[in-house]
């Protein structure tokens, strides 16, 4: 029986990835310093294809879907939450850099302690009554999002010995075509952690890769009450069909 | 430069899961069928931490768009659901047969330890799926793991397999950088 991997071990795989000879702009599903992806990529390449019929279209969410009240994570339990107070705050848009308007943004993230409100989280840290860490909003007719929530903590699992994730906010997304249907997950600024975390380091391109992370703004920061991050989020496409080509 | 993707992780459950999210329509409505499936993992062991959406036309071909997908009020039809799995890999859908020349469902599917979506369509078996130029262009063995099996009740099956022998196609779109 082999001990688990040391971090050193994972940071050298993840080294000797990112020294390949193009750097991947997407997360590579083989990585193999994500243990859990061992057994869940594929193996055969995708087979390219023009987007056709439901594929064009979206799922649309309206008001009566979505309460505004859940874009606020601090005010749905009846007491304040510990931990300190954040808005995240961005635009969605296509890859034409039009906005995605009126559409769905899910979050969720672990509390202050880095502790998720779910059954399989068994890291020793406290359960918030006050925060579940669950949001949901619309976007606004310039494809901007806004969420009051808590800052998540790092948390430990089981990749490898003494592994940390770093603190982030998990998004789900959707575009004007069910083609650009993206779930992700947003970092925070200057975090010790983002260098050794083999899903972040997925991907390869740098460039990409800091497209994950939010940047602190002073201008979203209000008096006595919160810090402001902002992070806009490009979804891919539209894909066109040749039809749109003329 | 478009945002990557990031796994779904372990955790979503208690998060993207709401009442009656696999019920494009009730299970009594005249027509309602299940799409059904397990995922598989590249050695065969169901994957019981994975999220699907289907999204698609209805019988008479047209894809609505229409909301209320997230508080269904059980008369609108949306074209769209979302099912986590069970701890046996199991999924379903309560839905209608979607219509239309080659029908077929859209479908995304999430999992942890699979970094980014993967995008595949489960086709309506039928007569009309030897006319498509796209499914004519694969592998007998790329083409069967798109085709829906009608089981006798009327339901269809679709199961995935993420790796390994009889992995299911997936799929990228033209205009995807
Ligand atoms: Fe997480």
């Amino acid at each position: 029986m082999t001990a688990d991997p040391s971090q050193r071990d994972i940071s050298a795989e993840i080294e000797a990835l990112h020294a390949g000879p193009a750097p991947a702009r997407q997360p590579i599903l083989s990585f193999t310093p994500y243990r859990s992806s061992t057994l869940r990529h594929p193996t055969r390449a995708p087979r390219r294809v023009d987007p056709e019929g439901a594929e064009l279209f979206a799922p649309v969410f309206g008001h009566c879907d979505v309460d505004p009240l859940e874009a606020d994570l601090t005010i749905r339990h009846g007491g304040v939450p510990i931990g300190e107070r954040i808005v995240v705050q961005g635009r969605v848009v296509d890859g034409d850099g039009r906005p995605v308007r009126r559409q769905l943004v899910e979050v969720w993230q672990a509390n202050a302690g880095g502790r998720y409100l779910h059954q399989r989280d068994q890291h020793p840290s406290p359960v918030d009554p006050n925060f579940t860490g669950v949001g949901r909003c619309l976007t606004d007719d310039d494809g901007g999002y806004r969420f009051v929530t808590i800052r998540p903590g790092p948390y430990p699992w089981r990749n490898h010995h003494n592994a940390w994730r770093p603190a982030h906010i998990h998004f789900s997304l959707f575009g004007t075509q069910f083609t650009q249907r993206l779930i992700t997950q947003m970092y925070f600024p200057g975090d010790p952690l983002s260098g050794l975390d083999p899903i972040y380091q997925s991907v390869t391109d740098p460039r990409d890769r800091e497209r994950l992370v939010a940047a602190y703004d002073h201008d979203l920061s209000e008096h006595e009450w919160l810090l402001g991050y902002r992070w806009d989020i490009v979804l891919s496409g539209p894909h066109r069909t040749p039809l749109d080509a003329s | 430069m478009t945002t990557p993707g990031q796994t779904i992780g372990p955790f979503y459950g208690y998060a993207l899961p709401y009442r009656r999210d696999h019920e494009l329509v009730p299970p009594a409505r005249p027509g309602a069928i299940r799409l059904h499936g397990t995922v598989f993992d590249g050695a065969g062991v169901p994957v019981p931490d994975a999220l699907l959406e289907i999204r698609q036309a209805g019988p008479d071909g047209v894809v609505p768009t229409v909301d209320g997908s997230i508080r269904r009020d059980g008369t609108r039809f949306t074209g769209w659901g979302r099912a986590g799995v069970d701890p046996g890999g199991h999924y379903s859908f309560t839905t209608l047969v979607p219509g239309g020349p080659v029908p077929f469902f859209a479908v995304v599917v999430f999992a942890r330890g699979l970094l980014d979506r993967l995008f595949t369509r489960a086709y309506v078996p039928g007569p009309g799926l030897g006319d498509d130029p796209f499914l004519a262009s694969l592998d007998p063995d790329e083409r069967a793991t798109l085709v829906a099996v009608a089981e006798p009740s009327g339901d269809l099956r679709f199961d995935i397999r993420l790796q390994g022998p009889g992995q299911t196609t997936f799929l990228t779109f033209e205009g995807t950088p």
